[in-house]
């Protein structure tokens, strides 16, 4: 797995065309005159604080909300600015509809040029049925025309989102998503299962939904991860999988609790061993809002909470080389009961956890930190 | 000052629970002008948080009263508050002895209930002049005319100058103070003859000891007297003596016969200034005590264990606090292979329990796990001896044992006449025998039972009152021990006996109830890493059995930047959530377990 010490920079787009049904990230539909606002914003952002970062960042993350929603030239313009490492992943996050709807060859190019090495695109499902209860846009042929769009302007590195546990679904349909994945020539997937949010559309009719219960959903967690294997795509988190090679740069930073700067409304920092964030409103972060403390970063506590996510899971090595220590015996300890009942794995190279244990990871950690 | 014997009135009113004794009692302090209109707060007498929210009166309070009533004259009147509930029967006897009369509430919409009967009894059993008084006349259902009519002919009591009166509204109050100065008689009391004085409260505090509430019926004390308990035998050189006033102590140079007073004497616990004793001087001792003291005894079982056994001094602290004012809890340590250290309390009935165990967690703050409430059984056994169990673990080998006695009540139940199927099913369900039924009114019957005391302290109010709308009310007083068949229960969770579950049950009822308590478990014991069996058995037989699955998923969230520090959030709340848990070998058991088995319900 790669390794860098400078720190991941993270860019928060709040925009979305519609919001989905199940959602409750930070987000809202913005005409053009606030996209060029708060893409100034993030610029003189971006300037300050990078005057601290010496080397440059060594990743570049858009989320959102949908980055593609701000258009490939305000795009280029943020990524210019950015001092930025040899090497350095750059991953924008796309709605296919964007790109297969408002966005020509020429916008791909701009981006590749602008140093985007990496699109992850939030396709959810390859079945269209399923897809519409999500209230998503794009059918499996806008995602197969943004797909081509994508490889076609050299950017072979694109990753795609699968939900799992949602309306309609089966085992089946979950195999049929990745072999549409696999055929598509995604290098990484993201597979998370359905969480039913509070204040969303979706938990109000939740009980309407027909939902698989928990039984369910472990099989279909587990029919994912099994049938993703059988398509070269290795699981190195919880909910992510990647070709040899291909795994998020940026998002091992958030696993491995090494720091990360987030810019923009909503966006969450872990910088100069301090966590803050800046309050989830564009109109404030415009207005020069500054971040809110949220405590300390760093702690053991929260390195081994960050680092059982991984299928690495917590090592002796890491420990040792972050803490001066080899992992507690007594945690060692903690782990053989749920080591004989296959949650985990326990050996001298450290502590990870199986697919099953990672269904049940919140429990597995408190268990252990406690 | 002082005004003269005869213009003395003591006195104390009794109701059924909710026909506004505390109510009436506020308007009678706003009229005597008792209280500061500052200090007036709703329901001034009852001194606790607790009685002023369940609305019931937990510890007999009294205060001073003065009155120039409509002949022109200053009257002393003591009014005596009492409990309020059956659990606390001995205390509302030993007020009432304190008093010549008693004002008696009759709600002018529900008219007379069992209650009412109860206390009406009592009180009459102490030759007291009763003042009846029809209460709650601004209700829209209220039928006061009706109501008397009731009174008259179940009670015998003359209603035709009984005042109609809303506490609530304070409407025609004053004709209930012109009544007790009128009906009620001024005490015959001869402070010549040696102190005879009736204790009928106690309350400690820390700044003067235990403060003890008293209704002299001979003689006179004075501060520096020695005074002798004539029951424990204790003495003490008498500190202050004074009145209760409603909102402070009114210090005074001597209690004289017939007054009603208090007297401090840097008493440690008010296990030395029992209610019922009585109090005489060392220097001239009365030859007799007055009549009626009896050491009241708990009836009712369970243990108390810390949810933290970390909490475990600070629980033994609050009870031997609690204790220093609530003569009739008893605690001693015990151990629970399950629970940990813990203690095994006594109490007066469920009530009582379920007061002390708020008053626990409330004001201490702890964080309790109870076990099923218990009386006391008597085994015998084989070796002809006979030993009393309130605790299953201390429950003897069934080999050993011959035979088993239960306590029993005589319980009476008072319903609307539509009701009294209802109400016999559920006594029926509850091994209740039938004795007689006699119709009090019209519509509403007295339906009279022998119930046994543990079929009774787990929910037989509640489920009676779900059962008839609320309508019907309860009393009981337990009568004597009887033959019957008993069993002990174990539940087992992953093979181990939780001794802290265990109990013990009249045989007929086993079954029904294992598989009750399987159910709740299985619903109360949430999914964990793995599956756990529970079973229910007798000796080694399993009679009932039930398997939480084990848990395969918990909220699987994508954890990204943003996400950290509300993970981390959540990783606590697990961990605190665990600190709710009770660590059974590998199973946890959350403490709502431990109430569904103790709440078990006779519904479904």
């Amino acid at each position: 797995m790669m390794r860098a010490d400078a720190p991941g920079l993270y860019i928060h787009v709040p925009f979305c065309h519609s919001k989905c049904p199940y959602c409750d990230f930070y987000s809202f539909t913005a005409d053009e005159k606030t996209k060029d606002e708060y893409t100034a914003s993030i610029i003189k952002n971006i300037i300050i604080w990078q005057e601290s970062v010496k080397n440059g960042f060594s990743t570049v993350y858009f989320g959102g909300g949908t980055p593609s929603q701000l258009g490939s030239s305000r795009l280029a313009e943020i990524i210019k600015t950015i001092k930025k490492q040899p090497l350095c992943e750059v991953t924008v996050e796309c709605n296919p509809c964007d790109l297969s709807e408002g966005w020509s060859d020429s916008d791909i190019a701009l981006l590749k040029d602008a140093g985007v090495n990496r699109i992850s695109m939030g396709m959810q499902s390859a079945i269209d049925k399923e897809r519409k209860t999500l209230g998503r846009r794009a059918g499996r042929a806008e995602i197969e025309k943004a797909v081509r769009m994508i490889k076609d302007g050299g950017i072979d590195n694109f990753s795609l989102d699968l939900m799992l546990g949602i309306p309609f679904q089966t085992t089946d349909s979950i195999k049929e998503s990745i072999a549409f994945c696999a055929e598509s020539g995604a290098k990484h997937v993201s597979s998370y299962l359905l969480k039913i949010e509070q204040g969303t559309p979706f938990e109000k009719v939740e009980k309407l939904l027909d939902l698989p219960d928990e039984d369910g959903c472990c099989e279909m967690y587990l029919t994912a991860c099994e049938e993703l294997e059988k398509h070269g795509y290795k699981q190195y988190e919880i909910s992510n999988f990647a070709r040899e090679g291909f795994e998020s740069r940026h998002n091992l930073i958030y696993w491995d609790c090494r720091e990360y700067l987030g810019i923009g409304a909503a966006a969450h920092s872990f910088f100069g061993g301090k966590r803050f964030y800046y309050p989830d409103d564009a109109a404030a972060f415009m207005g020069g809002a500054k971040p809110v403390d949220d405590g300390e970063g760093g702690s053991f506590e929260e390195y081994v909470m960050l680092r059982l996510r991984l299928t690495e899971g917590l090592t002796n090595e890491g420990c040792k080389s972050r803490f001066g220590f080899e992992i507690p015996t007594k945690l060692v300890d903690k782990s053989t009961v749920f080591e004989k009942n296959g949650l985990l794995v326990s050996d001298k190279k450290g502590i990870r956890l199986t697919p099953e244990g990672f269904l049940v990871s919140n429990s597995i950690i408190a268990e252990l930190l406690d | 000052m002082s005004v003269p014997k005869e213009n003395i009135r003591n006195f104390s009113i009794i109701a059924h629970i909710d026909h506004g004794k505390s109510t009436l009692a506020d308007r009678l302090l706003e009229l005597t002008d008792s209280v500061a209109k500052r200090d007036m707060q709703s329901q001034l007498l009852d001194n606790m948080d607790l009685e002023r929210e369940r609305g019931i009166t937990i510890k007999a309070h009294a205060v001073k009263l003065n009155y120039k009533a409509k002949d022109g004259q200053e009257y002393e009147l003591n009014l005596i508050d009492t409990p309020g509930h059956v659990d606390f029967n001995y205390e509302v006897s030993r007020s009432l002895a304190a008093c010549d009369g008693a004002v008696l509430i009759i709600d002018a919409s529900q008219g007379v209930e069992a209650q009412t009967l109860a206390n009406t009894y009592l009180a009459l059993d102490h030759d007291l002049e009763l003042v009846p008084v029809i209460n709650k006349i601004d209700l829209p259902a209220a039928d006061p005319d009706r109501v008397a009519a009731e009174v008259e002919d179940i009670i015998g009591l003359d209603c035709s100058v009984a005042p109609r009166v809303s506490a609530k509204t304070g409407e025609n109050i004053e004709q209930v103070l012109e009544r007790i100065v009128q009906d009620i008689p001024a005490p015959t009391a001869d402070k010549n003859l040696p102190l005879r004085a009736l204790i009928f409260d106690s309350v400690y505090d820390s700044y003067r000891g235990v403060i003890v509430y008293v209704r002299v019926m001979d003689g006179k004390i004075k501060a520096g007297d020695t005074m002798r308990m004539m029951a424990t035998g204790a003495q003490f050189t008498v500190v202050e003596v004074g009145y209760m006033r409603a909102t402070s102590l009114e210090p005074a140079n001597e209690l004289t016969a017939g007054e009603v007073g208090y007297i401090t004497a840097s008493i440690k616990t008010v296990g030395d200034a029992r209610v019922g004793d009585t109090v005489t001087t060392a220097e001239n001792p009365a030859s007799e005590p007055l009549p009626g003291y009896r050491k009241v005894n708990p009836m009712v079982f369970c243990g108390i264990y810390p949810a933290d056994g970390a909490d475990y001094e600070s629980l033994r602290d609050a009870l031997e606090k609690l204790q220093l004012n609530d003569a009739a809890l008893s605690y001693e340590p015990e151990t629970s292979g399950a629970l940990g250290f813990g203690f095994r309390c006594g109490f007066l009935g469920l009530l009582h329990l379920e007061i002390i165990q708020e008053r626990l967690e409330r004001e201490y703050n702890l964080d309790l796990v109870t076990t099923v409430p218990s009386v006391i059984y008597k085994i015998h056994l084989s070796d002809g001896s006979i030993v009393e169990i309130d605790n299953p673990t201390n429950y003897p080998d069934p080999g050993l044992i011959t035979a088993c006695e239960e306590p029993m009540t005589n319980a009476h139940i008072y319903a609307p006449s539509d009701y009294v199927g209802a109400v016999m099913d559920l006594c029926q369900d509850r091994r209740g025998v039938f004795k007689d039924m006699s119709y009090i009114t019209n519509g509403r019957v007295d339906i009279h039972y022998e119930l046994p005391l543990n079929e009774i302290i787990y929910d037989f109010f509640d489920t009676l009152k779900s059962r008839t709308r609320g309508y019907a009310s309860f009393d009981y007083e337990i009568s004597d021990y009887q033959p019957s068949k008993l069993v002990k229960l174990d539940v087992l969770l992953n093979g181990d006996i939780i001794d802290a579950l265990s109990f013990i049950i009249h045989s007929d009822k086993a079954y029904g109830r294992a598989r009750k308590i399987a159910e709740k478990l299985k619903d109360n014991i949430p999914r964990q890493m793995f599956e756990i069996p529970i079973q229910i058995a007798i000796g080694g037989k399993v009679i009932a059995r039930e398997t939480v699955k084990a848990m395969r998923k918990d909220v699987l969230a994508k954890c990204y930047g943003g996400d950290i520090t509300r993970k981390k959030k959540l990783l606590e709340k697990q961990k605190e959530g665990k600190k709710r848990m009770r660590q059974f070998g590998t199973v946890e058991v959350p403490q709502e377990a431990f109430m569904a088995v103790l709440k078990l319900d006779d519904e479904s």
